[in-house]
């Protein structure tokens, strides 16, 4: 039955044209609409050529690299060309177009030629792919592993590496080689780093420091306080979620979610909800829709009180850690009561929403919006004529438009540079395009901007919140089918079929058509991704998070050189790096 | 009717067991190193923020510096990669040291049975108390912080603590 619902009624008359334009420029390869992306395929050789002319034709202009991936066929029903792909995803921002190119991989120690030369985004990306599936990219100026630690052997993400086959790491790298590297690059050469008067010192924070806000590690080659050059670590919350998922059906991957981005748990769960019923061709209720956008919101305002309450925090204003941080545990009292959990929600179900509102929901809400309002004013009296806070953010760590977008910048970081792109307004879902709503932008990229920004778009949630309840529909919260959503509880213990569909939903999970695709929503970070691969089976075949801080985390290097010390400190707060999501 | 030392200084003294008195005071001055990495250190935030108060347990004094803490509070999952640092921090701190495992990863891997994770932070360092939940809500924090106090209490300065534990890094 789920099989009539494949890539029938999904191309929109936009995707067709973008598929056609896209055809007509690569006559050579092979283009598919597929929801809102059009799939090119191309050979190894091709892929350059190919990539170069997405990028820089003003005609198709992908400026964001959103993610690269590769794919293993291993275990695969259907025999594939070659037994790796590698994926790229590519973003238009400003016509809403999605390009995935993908290319075989005969070899993959030979692999593909490297993309860093167009985008920066590549570099991390790329390096993610080499370290869970061991593909080389010719010509990456730094192919090494990022988020498992370097005396990892084997390549996790492939079918054939066990999944709970551990490897003790006895020591940490000392990445001596990569921060002089980068020294170089800046123009420090050998004889200025030994000479005693102009001697570089090497600062490392992390992985384990309270600026880090978790476990990264930067490590700064310093003058004075100056920063000279940068070379950061991740991975050391690399939980093994792609590889966990891949053996779970696709309703128990949904805790998991809540682990990415912790900040806003109930985020992570609609984007995954949203990204598999995009391909199962599930319109969910109105309500449960309504749920989503009001949830979604409010857990986007939770996102935001705490990344600015750490970051003043980090700035030595410890005040407006008392009324921001206050707000989100009041907070929990609504959502507790909603969800049955504080910080990690579970609430969104394939097809739903996990329960309905409770009865005086509403009073709950607007009691805390009224909350929220007073806490974040009170902070705001303290930071907006702050001359402190000017001074230490005005025209400090500034990453301009340009630079944000070639590193994959989304969220509200792209938008502190001046760059409008939320995919509420750009490609929106659900309501979103009926609601009343600002996109607040920065100027310059720095990190006042975005902080701002943070401030002003609680102000635009609570908005959308307001409007939201003001005309939420009633009726269901589940879609009548069996096959994706649970049977009601009466149904399960008075008749066979509902028992009989509770039983296979819970133990084989959804049927998903097997395909491949990419669908993303716009979390408090940016733009969260799921690039599924499925094999008609009730669990994932593949399921790659597209984590927004990941690659922000990817230019930090380039905010924070030339800064002083304690800049690199408040500029990592106000990033927002969130480990779960970071390394995932 | 004050007998020895108190019955020649008077009112001005008190006698006490020296275990007595220093444990008094380790137990409500215990400066805790947070090693946040995950979703427990969130609930650790709350525990420290003003509705739940951890300085009511003489506790808010956070350090990161290992030396200057003697409760190791392991907030989040550890990482293989991590392993190594964790053990480095703890060795760090001096004795008297307790750790305390918050939150289903730090106790057992937690959800994470995979090639990334270590299943329980008793495989790299010594645990005294165990938190469940995942994440484990902020009272728990506070009740896990008691049973430390407790278990203070009960030890003593003459005897050295336990120091044969081998772990995977050792």
């Amino acid at each position: 039955m789920i099989a009539k619902k494949t890539l029938k009624g999904f191309l929109t008359d936009m995707n067709t044209t973008a598929l056609e334009l896209l055809q007509a420029a690569f006559p050579d390869a092979v283009c598919t609409a597929n929801l809102e992306a059009v799939v090119i395929s191309v050979q190894p050789e091709q892929l350059t050529s190919t990539l170069t002319r997405l990028k820089k034709d003003p005609a198709f202009d992908f400026g964001l690299l959103l993610d690269v991936t590769a794919v293993d066929y291993l275990h695969y029903p259907v025999a594939q060309e070659a037994r790796f792909f590698v994926v790229y995803t590519l973003r238009n921002w400003e016509k809403n177009l999605l390009v995935q190119v993908r290319t075989p991989v005969a070899d993959p120690a030979i692999g593909v030629p490297t993309a860093t030369h167009l985008w920066d985004a590549a570099n991390w990306g790329e390096r993610e792919t080499f370290d869970q599936y061991g593909i080389n990219f010719q010509g990456h100026p730094d192919l090494r592993r990022i988020l498992n630690h370097w005396q990892f052997q084997g390549y996790p993400l492939r079918k054939d590496y066990v999944i709970d086959q551990g490897q003790i790491c006895y020591e940490t790298d000392s990445l001596e080689t990569e921060i002089k590297a980068r020294l170089e690059k800046n123009g420090v050469d050998q004889t200025t780093m030994s000479d005693i008067n102009t001697q570089v010192m090497y600062l490392n924070l992390g992985p384990s420091h309270p600026a880090t806000h978790g476990a990264i590690r930067i490590l700064t080659a310093l003058d004075g306080e100056t920063i000279l050059a940068n070379v950061n670590e991740i991975g050391y919350l690399h939980r093994g979620f792609e590889k966990t998922a891949e053996n779970r059906t696709y309703n128990q991957v949904i805790p998991l979610t809540d682990r990415l981005n912790y900040c806003s748990a109930l985020m992570n769960n609609i984007a995954y909800a949203k990204a598999v019923e995009s391909w199962l061709g599930v319109e969910i209720t109105d309500r449960a829709k309504f749920m989503r956008i009001i949830m979604g919101e409010f857990f986007r305002i939770q996102d935001h009180l705490v990344c600015l309450a750490a970051q003043l925090v980090d700035m030595g204003g410890l005040t407006n850690y008392w009324y921001l941080y206050n707000q989100k545990e009041a907070s929990y009292d609504l959502i507790s009561r909603l969800t049955g959990a504080r910080l990690t929600s579970s609430f969104a179900r394939i097809g739903g929403m996990y329960r309905d509102f409770y009865e005086g929901w509403e009073s709950d809400m607007e009691l805390q919006l009224q909350g929220i309002e007073q806490g974040v004013n009170d902070s705001l009296k303290l930071v907006l004529k702050n001359k402190i806070v000017h001074d230490r953010t005005q025209g400090v760590a500034v990453m301009p438009a340009d630079l944000a977008l070639s590193y994959g910048f989304t969220g509200p970081c792209l938008r502190a540079t001046g760059i409008p792109f939320d995919l509420r307004k750009d490609n929106p879902y659900y309501y979103y395009d009926t609601f009343d709503f600002n996109i607040p932008v920065g100027s310059k990229g720095d990190i006042y901007d975005r902080i701002m920004c943070r401030y002003q778009e609680i102000f635009e949630s609570i908005s959308i919140i307001r409007q939201a309840m003001k005309i939420v529909p009633k009726g269901p919260i589940f879609i009548d089918d069996r096959t994706i959503a649970l049977p009601p509880k009466h149904e399960v213990y008075n008749n066979i079929e509902g028992l009989a569909s509770h039983f296979k939903l819970i133990f084989e999970g959804v049927q998903v058509p097997a395909g491949e695709w990419y669908d993303s929503y716009e979390a408090a970070n940016g733009e969260l991704g799921f690039h599924f691969v499925s094999d008609g089976s009730g669990q994932p075949y593949k399921c790659k998070v597209r984590p927004p801080c990941f690659y922000m985390m990817g230019g930090y290097h380039e905010m924070v050189e030339g800064e002083m010390i304690a800049d690199a400190v408040i500029n990592l707060g106000s990033l927002n790096i969130i480990g779960g999501e970071l390394d995932r | 009717m004050a007998l020895g030392l108190e019955a020649s200084l008077g009112d001005s003294v008190l006698t006490t067991k020296l275990d007595a008195v220093i444990n008094w005071g380790r137990g409500y001055s215990l400066w805790p190193f947070v090693f946040g990495t995950a979703c427990c250190a969130i609930e650790f935030m709350s525990a420290a923020g003003s509705q739940h108060d951890i300085s009511r347990w003489g506790a808010e004094v956070v350090r990161f510096s290992p030396r200057q803490a003697d409760l190791l509070l392991v907030c989040g999952t550890i990482s293989y990669k991590q392993a190594p640092i964790l053990k480095r921090i703890y060795d760090q701190m001096p004795e008297p040291k307790w750790v305390v495992a918050m939150g289903a990863c730090a106790c057992s891997g937690g959800i994470y049975d995979n090639y990334a994770t270590v299943q329980g932070i008793d495989t790299i360092i010594p645990v005294d108390v165990y938190i469940s939940g995942c994440p484990s809500r902020p009272e728990a924090v506070l009740d896990a912080l008691m049973k430390i106090q407790d278990k203070i209490k009960s030890e003593t300065v003459l005897n050295d603590r336990q120091k044969d534990f081998k772990g995977i890094l050792d």
